[in-house]
């Protein structure tokens, strides 16, 4: 059992985050912050962002009240934020918009991601459409076959698909192929990483290119309900739309957060990716966090019906969040998220990705527990239509 | 601390720990530094060994699932240490099984064990604080990597946290064979050589007598790693050991790699 706390350097948050990687990389890495500093600190790098953001990727999204799902439901009254209208149908596009700007101002013709439900592959795909620039993303083989939709996509848009096939051919081996992808190219590539996972400074700058959510949605319930909401809810897999929807909120201490991780099918190590129920301490890709990993500090398999929850560890920042008792966090079954979805379409007529029904299945749970004065924000990260292949196989619905 | 070069270039020789199984790799071990390896590098099995090629990753995996485990590594460095007194002896590990371990349990088993130094692949000298403090108390050398990519003042922050050599990366990428030798790798030795007395080793690439002899022409010493364990793959259990003799030997006396 780990019991140090590891490490000197700034990027942290708490004892997390840090940064954990070969030598090679620590000059990009240095780059890379000290672009996004100038870029924060320059007028017209926000103009173009937030032009691009209103006129491109649609924001902002909008606070929608759930009146039949409340009614069913019996409790709190619910909102939904609209995170699945986005272009390309997922926050994702939040952060490749900003990360793609910054890959410009320091002339890199060259990106690589990950992606593990391949919401941030076609996002990254479309940013570099966008903006002209070469697109190289990796996704587990496992990962491509479950969601094949995506994969056609990022082909469509240009990118080039490369499956990866070792370990459990999932999120953390894409991970690993474009680590050693961006070692090999890191004079002419930038890696987008997609979530606010890895060596600083990703998870804060992913944070930060996320952070438009809770800005948005604080305001809105101002302006509907003239009070803010008593929970946030967001599914965790790196969890970047859960810090998106949970930073402007932190200050506010009556607000509780609350991260759904995927309690996949059992709660046996391999089973699931709640790194907060079976994971330690630990440095995985770049970063020092909760780790799901077995005595000898092997990383775990995992499992989740879910693509985009199935990871080994979660962003430092949640770790951080986690531990000072700021945020609590859950886990939902595939069951629990399948039936969520179900839910979530025939009363409202909106089809969640499953990785965003982990937090409606905790929204089921939760509105009937509180009063008809409380209000829920459940962040709908995205939408389902990648999932159309996964939810006929496990779904038996009569008629369909 | 018996990490010392006797001849130019002087071979360090990484072994990934637990491929195919402990008791061979305390055999090729063996072998390796009766052909001449100065300093052997016992290579800690990862799941998810980020800066490796293709090789060492089926290597890792095998060791991995063969059940092989830090404590086990160690175990096998104590044995090594008893046979060869003299032998140079590291532990490359990724940092999280060691931290896993525990870093100040992990120091106190390293330093029973008479290993001489530590290399963790993913443990940049920005990082290594507490890192530092319990491989001092415990006599261990802490080896870092040095990146073409390494800006000057990296390099000298690199030097002066490094103990017994420092290990020069001869190109970007990750652990591999390659047909030449970077022409990077030179000019990182030179600007190396600025901030520090320590040998030199240089590795990444390095697998044949040609590259061999070329890395002695402006580095103290090379690590070969991928070539050997991909010959070791190559060999199957019962002819590794002498395979590897063979293969070290030959990097010094080219004819004999031929066979």
């Amino acid at each position: 059992m780990a019991t140090t706390v590891p490490g000197t350097s700034t990027g942290r948050f708490g004892i997390y985050g840090g940064r954990y990687v070969p030598e090679t990389l620590v000059a990009a890495l240095d780059e890379l912050e000290h672009a996004y500093a100038e870029a924060q600190a320059d007028p017209d790098f926000h103009a173009k962002l937030d032009g691009l953001l209103r006129d491109y990727v649609g924001r902002p999204t909008p606070l929608y009240f759930a009146s039949r799902l409340t009614e069913q439901l019996g409790g709190a009254k619910i909102y939904l934020k609209r995170e699945d209208l986005l272009h390309t149908g997922a926050h994702k596009i939040n952060n490749c918009i900003g990360q793609g700007l910054l890959a410009l101002r320091m002339g890199k013709k060259r990106i690589i991601a990950e992606t593990g439900a391949g919401q941030h592959g076609v996002a990254t795909a479309t940013v570099c459409a966008l903006f002209g620039l070469e697109c190289v993303v990796y996704m587990g083989e496992e990962d491509m076959r479950r969601q094949e939709l995506n994969v056609y996509r990022m082909r469509l848009l240009g990118a080039e698909v490369r499956g990866v096939d070792s370990g459990s051919k999932t999120l953390k081996d894409a991970i690993n192929e474009a680590m050693r992808d961006w070692v090999t190219n890191v004079r002419t590539t930038h890696y987008l990483l997609g979530s606010v996972l890895g060596a600083h400074p990703y998870p804060a700058m992913v944070r930060d290119f996320h952070r438009v959510i809770s800005r948005e949605a604080r305001e809105q319930f101002l302006e509907k309900e003239g009070r803010l909401p008593n929970a946030v809810i967001a599914c965790v897999g790196g969890g970047s739309n859960a810090i998106g929807a949970f930073y402007e909120f932190i200050p506010d201490k009556d607000v509780r957060l609350i991260g759904v991780e995927a309690g996949g099918r059992g709660t046996v190590l391999g089973e699931h990716a709640a790194r907060f129920q079976g994971g330690a301490p630990g440095v995985l890709q770049g970063a020092f966090s909760y780790v799901l990993q077995d005595d000898a500090g092997q990383i775990a398999l995992t499992h989740s019906v879910s693509a985009g929850l199935d990871y080994a560890s979660i962003g430092p920042e949640h770790a951080q969040l986690h531990d000072s008792g700021r945020a609590e966090y859950v886990s939902a079954t595939d069951t629990q998220a399948l039936e969520a979805t179900v839910t979530l379409a025939r009363t409202e007529g909106i089809l969640p990705a499953l990785e965003s029904a982990h937090a409606v299945a905790e929204c089921i749970r939760l509105a009937p527990t509180l009063s008809r004065r409380d209000i829920l924000m459940v962040n709908i990260s995205g939408r389902g239509d990648k999932d159309m292949g996964i939810l006929s196989r496990e779904l038996n619905l009569k008629g369909a | 601390m018996p990490i010392r070069f006797t001849s130019r270039p002087g071979l360090v020789a990484y072994l990934t720990a637990g491929d195919p199984d402990l008791a061979a790799s305390r055999e090729i071990a063996l072998a390796a530094i009766d052909a001449g390896a100065d300093v052997i590098e016992l290579g800690v099995p990862f799941s998810d060994p980020l800066a490796d090629g293709p090789v060492i990753q089926r290597a890792s995996e095998r060791a991995v699932k063969n059940g092989t485990t830090l404590g086990n590594v160690l175990a096998l460095a104590g044995e090594l240490r008893r046979e060869r007194p003299d032998a140079g002896l590291i532990i490359f590990s990724y940092y999280n099984p060691i931290l896993r371990y525990g870093l100040e349990r992990f120091c106190t088993a390293a330093e029973e064990a008479g290993v001489d130094g530590v290399l963790a692949t993913d443990m940049i000298v920005d990082e290594a604080g507490e890192y530092l403090k319990y491989l001092h108390q415990h006599h261990l050398a802490p080896v870092f990597l040095a990146a073409p990519t390494s800006p000057d003042e990296r390099l000298e922050k690199i030097a002066a946290a490094s103990q017994g050599f420092v290990y020069a990366i001869s190109r970007v990428g990750i652990t591999g064979t390659q047909k030449a030798l970077a022409s990077d790798a030179e000019n990182l030795v030179k600007r190396l050589r600025r901030y520090t007395d320590l040998p030199i080793a240089v590795g990444f690439g390095v697998s044949n007598a040609e590259h061999f002899a070329a890395v002695g022409e402006f580095a103290d010493a090379a690590v070969v790693g991928s070539a050997l364990v991909a010959t070791i793959e190559q060999a199957g259990r019962e002819e590794a050991p002498s395979s590897i003799a063979r293969f070290i030997r030959g990097l010094r006396q080219p004819e004999l790699q031929a066979r």
